[in-house]
């Protein structure tokens, strides 16, 4: 038996940790670090249904434990994930989670309808967070009667699981989980990044070209963990929890809070090594904290 | 191949105004390929400051494993490198991006190398290099002022140098463009690191010269997966953009629409 593997609607992870969507491009570059087959899935960059050149630059600003990042989902559009990183990634033995954006309902339904069909796509990742993108993206996910019917209408259109990312920028992050969960959604993915932004204080001008980006790393740990606890207590659907996890300790107290597996993405480039180094670290860490399995571990901060 | 090694600091020198040489010893220097390379550093194993620092390689010894970095401390995480002494250990990852070419240009041709500041250091092992290869270089380097010229000894022992500042307190005063003005410029292929204007107006004075010029741009990961140092190309380039980590840091000239 596995210790580490776990069961979630379209994925039979091997363990419970993954990069994050945006952190891990389309997984060609670590490709070249080790093998990717170790991780437990990766999410790879948003696709969306057109080419996306992104923001302009600066786009990244390092800010206390953390960064801003106004990347604006740049990709190459669905025909070429499609074509080219796709197939590429089915090389290895890993299920990997689509993260779909778009501007449109009909971009997200089209992109869904498509992607879902890839052979190693085991699940989606609904995008309805993106503070980055002036149309789509957190639009779709502020609003509990909007994010529901977009949930409805890519749960129709696609053939795997889906998975919607939830952002922590409302005022009820509860509302809108359990306005997915309504949609038909599978899963739920969350923290996105936080709006926020940095001014250089010499001159008093943003710091990234986009004036605002989001916030992630180590420092938005407190926020992201205490959402998922909040929302673990709302819905029956499965998390999977990110937002600043660097460390085995950080993996333990999302699991803890209620998520089922774990997403890794500013750490990625604090150390590209971190994915592979948590998931060696992980069963050493069961054992110090006497459980046996990681299924035993999730949830338990509600069970005290 | 990119590699991740705790390597030690040999030597650490302040060597002009806010300028530092730092020499680092590890396995990791056997993989540096070509001059014009980098490496990106954890400057603390604390979570301030978090991210990497790319810093471009300015020599390169294989036989005693050492590689030197000339870098500004101007920031939080330059100034805590700056900080390091003999026998701490620095995180490297390395070497990352694709570096000058020196096989554009044959034995006995002449080559121009042009830096602008902190833009000088890569084109330190370039030099050695392009000498070792039997091609002369020629080498016009821009600082800002006197205090913060350095290595002019160094580049005159590898061939001619000519160092401007802005404010003419050391060498001709102006711009390195107001130097090539009156240089002739009879070389094969020209070669430059320094600020993005510098690199346009290089572009400009030499349209049918072969040239290649290394970029700067705030980066995430340094790899090639967060997509933060993308530039825009021209419309003569296939791709529609490039990223500075892992496609570059040097490009052709006439590539990155600048």
């Amino acid at each position: 038996m596995n210790r580490l593997a776990v069961e979630l609607p379209g994925l039979s992870l091997k363990n419970p940790i993954m990069p994050a969507s945006g952190c891990f491009g389309f997984g060609k570059e670590y490709a070249k670090l080790y093998n990717l087959s170790q991780l437990g899935a990766i999410m790879i960059k948003a696709t969306t249904l057109e080419t996306r050149l992104g923001n302009p630059t600066p786009r990244v600003a390092e800010t206390p434990a953390g960064m801003l990042n106004a990347i604006g989902l740049q990709n190459p559009g669905l025909t070429k994930v499609m074509e080219n990183e796709l197939p590429w990634l089915e090389q290895y033995d890993v299920p990997i989670i689509a993260n779909v954006a778009g501007t449109l309902t009909e971009d997200y339904v089209a992109v869904a309808k498509s992607i879902s069909q890839a052979p190693n796509v085991h699940a989606l990742e609904l995008n309805i967070s993106c503070p980055n993108v002036k149309q789509g993206g957190i639009t779709f996910g502020t609003d509990p009667v909007v994010a529901e019917e977009l949930t409805r209408a890519v749960k129709e259109a696609s053939s795997v699981p889906v998975y919607v990312k939830l952002s922590p920028n409302v005022t009820n992050v509860n509302e809108i989980a359990k306005a997915v969960e309504a949609g038909g959604a599978d899963g739920i993915t969350m923290i996105n990044t936080l709006l926020g932004m940095r001014l250089d204080t010499r001159t008093g001008r943003p710091v990234i070209a986009n004036v605002t980006g989001g916030l992630s790393g180590p420092a938005i740990k407190p926020v992201a963990l205490r959402m998922v606890y909040d929302v673990a207590k709302q819905v029956s659907i499965p998390i999977i929890g990110m937002g600043g996890i660097s460390t085995i300790d950080d993996v333990i107290d999302f699991l803890s809070a209620g998520a089922s597996a774990v997403a890794v993405g500013t750490a990625n480039f604090v150390d590209p090594f971190v994915c592979p180094n948590l998931i060696e670290q992980l069963p050493e860490k069961l054992d110090e904290l006497g459980y046996k399995t990681v299924s035993e571990i999730v949830g338990r901060s509600h069970r005290l | 191949m990119i590699k991740q090694e705790q390597m030690q600091v040999v030597n650490q020198q302040q060597i002009a105004t806010n300028i530092f040489e730092l020499t680092l010893i590890g396995q990791l220097v056997l993989d540096m390929k070509q001059p014009g390379q980098f490496v990106h550093l954890r400057v603390s194993d604390q979570m301030e400051p978090l991210l990497r620092r790319p810093i471009s390689i300015s020599s390169i010894d294989k036989e005693t494993l050492e590689f030197s970095m000339i870098y500004r401390a101007d920031g939080r995480g330059t100034t805590l490198l700056s900080e390091k002494k003999p026998g701490d250990q620095v995180d490297v990852l390395g070497p990352l991006g694709n570096g000058f070419p020196i096989e554009k240009i044959e034995a006995g041709q002449t080559a121009l190398l042009v830096g602008g500041g902190i833009g000088v250091p890569p084109l330190y092992e370039l030099s050695k290099r392009l000498v070792e290869k039997g091609v002369k270089p020629i080498h016009v380097l821009g600082f800002q002022s006197k205090d913060v010229v350095f290595y002019e000894r160094q580049f005159q022992e590898l061939g001619e140098t000519h160092i401007v500042t802005v404010d003419g307190s050391h060498g001709h005063k102006g711009f390195v463009t107001n130097a090539l003005e009156i240089l002739e410029d009879d070389f094969a292929v020209y070669y430059s690191c320094g600020p993005t204007p510098m690199l346009s107006a290089l572009e400009k004075m030499y349209p049918d010269k072969k040239g290649y010029l290394s970029f700067e741009q705030r980066m995430g990961c340094g790899i090639g997966a967060c997509f933060a140092c993308v530039c825009e190309t021209t419309e003569e380039t296939e791709a529609d953009y490039v990223k500075v980590c892992s496609d570059g840091p040097v490009f052709q000239s006439g590539v990155v629409r600048v």
